[in-house]
């Protein structure tokens, strides 16, 4: 059985310099990469919905505007989630130093 | 011929799902394998499931016909299905993971400790299901209807619900995960196959396609398939645009039957790893969409798919219409929509029935149906959860309760919810629902994401809060779906189609003003553990 761990103890755990870095490096990625990519989407309706006159120019043989700006949607989504599994495998490197850290702690405790 | 073989498809699906329900019989014995499938799906295999979970026959058939007929315009709803995806990337898949045990309600009662918190947050998540669930089964009689007209809809309904409270009540998670999988594979074949059929008679030329798709005749006129504007027009279609889309976009994160999956992998790195198969895999699928509704605009003909129109927009085609009036007013008389032409969801199995002939068709039509089913066994078992995990094992016993007591409720409350469905599917099955979808996301929207992202970022975030951002979001979608269009036709008092870009400020506000007037001291110390749980897994459910 693990050893619960106790309320004060996650205080000082939100505290620590480690886990606070982790906080501010997902941060720093999740909350423009966020603000983007809403900003992005609603970009479509809105250029389509009050500018359909020129999202529906052809630029690409038949293809209008309207369709490539929809089709770099899928692209848009995919680049982000590519650059988020890439940047994900540091966040778990910063998560377990701490789990591990901690665990070791509850053990010296029972000990 | 064609009704036969769909039944013998189906029937061999149903086969495959009923021995896969038997095996995992004997692991659904406690409610950690219930409602959790004992946290061992695999990451791959749960991006599977969550497309399946996702992409309903809705989706499949509705999607392909709208792009059929409206080409652009029924694309730019796809792209929002997926885009939401981001939203569950960096917020939502790995803190539920990490912090959630078995509903959305526990997440959030870790921080905001209190039945009230816990009551509100599963009356949304029943909310949202149940409205997603009836749009499910009474599409069920619609699909019926379309593909295998003979049968009537009564038996279909109560077929289909019968044969989804086997899988839930006796394989619990595990055998919906792979009734999802299953289903997935085979939406994904036969709408690639569809594609490659297109390509085939295209000779491999995407530019002799899209030449095609950019000269359709619609309604005796020469249509640009690829302009946007067939659907949505005027500047009141383009705030229709935004609200559906904010709706769209915003709302995926807060599906309970979508969060619901991330407990069932084994860590918050596979929860991650689903969600990127599920990216993947639904967009491929949404492209092959697009693919086929154009396809069957060129290939099928003007003359045999049309759509179906509701509300607003059925009165905007009367009124543009005039020498049809006099017939589409008695359609509207005697039915909530018109026909101007046959029916938009057709397009896929129409397509296949051109490229393939009968058994093609009617591979794609019993596909159909297995996506019904997968989906609505996903909404049943988030149901039950909120109800017997939420509601009865955790509010009315306070946490006490032997596990057979908590399987035997679990297992109730699945017949109860699925009962409910299927009658509700039966008394709505003649009127339109088209609404419920777009509704879903909307309540999913306005309640659950503003509650979710708030508590896992704001050490302000109090339980009045939460409760005050639920109920505001819950109700102002629901009062303004009833002022809507679609509930009051051209007499509406709110002059969109679907709430979100009112009501998911009208949550979000409400959650953060309810925090500000009444603090909760509590709730701004168990944020710490909140949060040092959800980023690393600390203490997290095994």
């Amino acid at each position: 059985m693990i050893r619960p761990i106790e309320p004060d103890r996650w205080r000082d755990l939100a505290a620590e310099p480690q886990f606070r870095a982790l906080q501010r490096s997902r941060r720093r990625f999740v909350v423009p990469a966020t603000l983007f990519f809403i900003a992005y989407y609603l970009a479509l309706p809105i250029s389509v919905g009050f500018f359909p006159e020129t999202m529906s120019r052809a630029v690409a043989g038949p293809l209008t505007l309207a369709y490539c700006f929809g089709l770099s949607q899928f692209a848009m989504a995919w680049i982000l989630l590519a650059l988020y599994l890439r940047r994900a495998r540091r966040f778990d490197v910063a998560a377990a130093q701490i789990r591990e850290q901690e665990t070791q702690e509850l053990a010296q405790l029972v000990t | 011929m064609r009704t036969q073989q769909t039944l013998v498809m189906f029937a061999i699906f149903v086969a495959i799902t009923l021995v896969v329900t038997y095996w995992a019989s004997g692991q659904s014995t406690t409610s950690r394998g219930f409602y959790a499938a004992h946290r061992k799906i695999g990451g791959l295999q749960n991006g599977w499931a969550i497309a399946g979970e996702y992409v309903s026959a809705a989706t499949f058939l509705g999607i392909t016909g709208l792009v059929a007929f409206y080409g652009f315009d029924g694309f730019m709803y796809s792209v929002g299905w997926l885009v939401g995806y981001l939203a569950v990337l960096f917020w939502v898949a790995e803190p539920l993971r990490n912090a959630g045990k078995y509903t959305l309600a526990d997440l959030v009662s870790l921080r905001l400790r209190g039945r009230g918190v816990r009551a509100t947050v599963a009356l949304s998540t029943l909310a949202v299901t149940l409205i997603y669930l009836v749009a499910q089964m009474v599409g069920v009689s619609a699909l019926v209807n379309l593909l295998l007209p003979r049968l009537g809809d009564v038996v279909p309904i109560i077929f289909v619900g019968a044969l989804m409270l086997v899988y839930v009540i006796f394989g619990g998670m595990l055998a919906t995960t792979w009734v999802q999988i299953i289903k997935a594979m085979l939406l994904l074949v036969s709408t690639l196959g569809l594609c490659l059929l297109i390509l085939v008679n295209f000779h491999f030329s995407i530019g002799a396609f899209l030449s095609a798709a950019s000269n359709v005749t619609v309604a005796g006129k020469v249509t640009n398939l690829l302009q946007p504007g067939l659907l949505f027009h005027g500047p009141l279609g383009a705030w229709n645009l935004v609200s559906l889309g904010l709706a769209l976009v915003l709302g995926t994160a807060g599906l309970p039957h979508i969060l619901m999956r991330f407990f069932t992998v084994p860590s918050a790195q596979a929860a991650r790893t689903s969600v990127a198969w599920a990216m993947v895999l639904i967009g491929v699928f949404y492209l092959a969409t697009s693919f086929m509704g154009l396809g069957a605009a060129t290939m099928v003909g003007e003359e045999h798919i049309g759509p179906r129109l509701y509300a607003g927009q059925a009165i905007e085609y009367i009124a543009h219409h005039p020498d049809q009036a006099q017939q589409l007013n008695k359609q509207l008389a005697h039915q909530d929509y018109i026909v101007p032409k046959e029916d938009s969801n057709l397009a896929a199995p129409l397509l296949a029935a051109k490229l393939g002939g009968s058994l093609l068709t009617a591979f794609v039509a019993a596909v159909a149906f297995a996506t019904i089913l997968a989906v609505v066994a996903g909404l049943t078992i988030t149901a039950s959860s909120a109800v017997a995990h939420d509601f009865w094992f955790s509010l009315v016993r306070n946490g006490r309760g032997s596990e057979t007591e908590h399987l035997f409720v679990a297992r109730s409350t699945a017949v109860v919810v699925g009962g409910l469905a299927i009658a509700l599917a039966l008394a709505l099955r003649t009127y339109n629902v088209a609404f419920l979808v777009g509704l879903a996301f909307a309540v999913a929207a306005s309640a659950n994401v503003p509650v979710i992202v708030l508590a896992l970022t704001w050490r302000h975030f109090s339980r009045t809060g939460a409760i005050a951002g639920m109920l505001c979001g819950l109700l102002s979608s629901f009062a303004l779906i009833a002022l809507s269009p679609l509930a009051m036709g051209n007499r509406a008092i709110f002059p969109l189609e679907n709430p979100g870009i009112v009501s998911i400020p009208i949550g979000l506000i409400a959650a953060i003003a309810g925090s500000l007037l009444f603090r909760d001291r509590q709730a701004e110390q168990s944020f710490d553990q909140l949060q040092v749980r959800a980023a690393t897994g600390l203490g997290a459910e095994v």
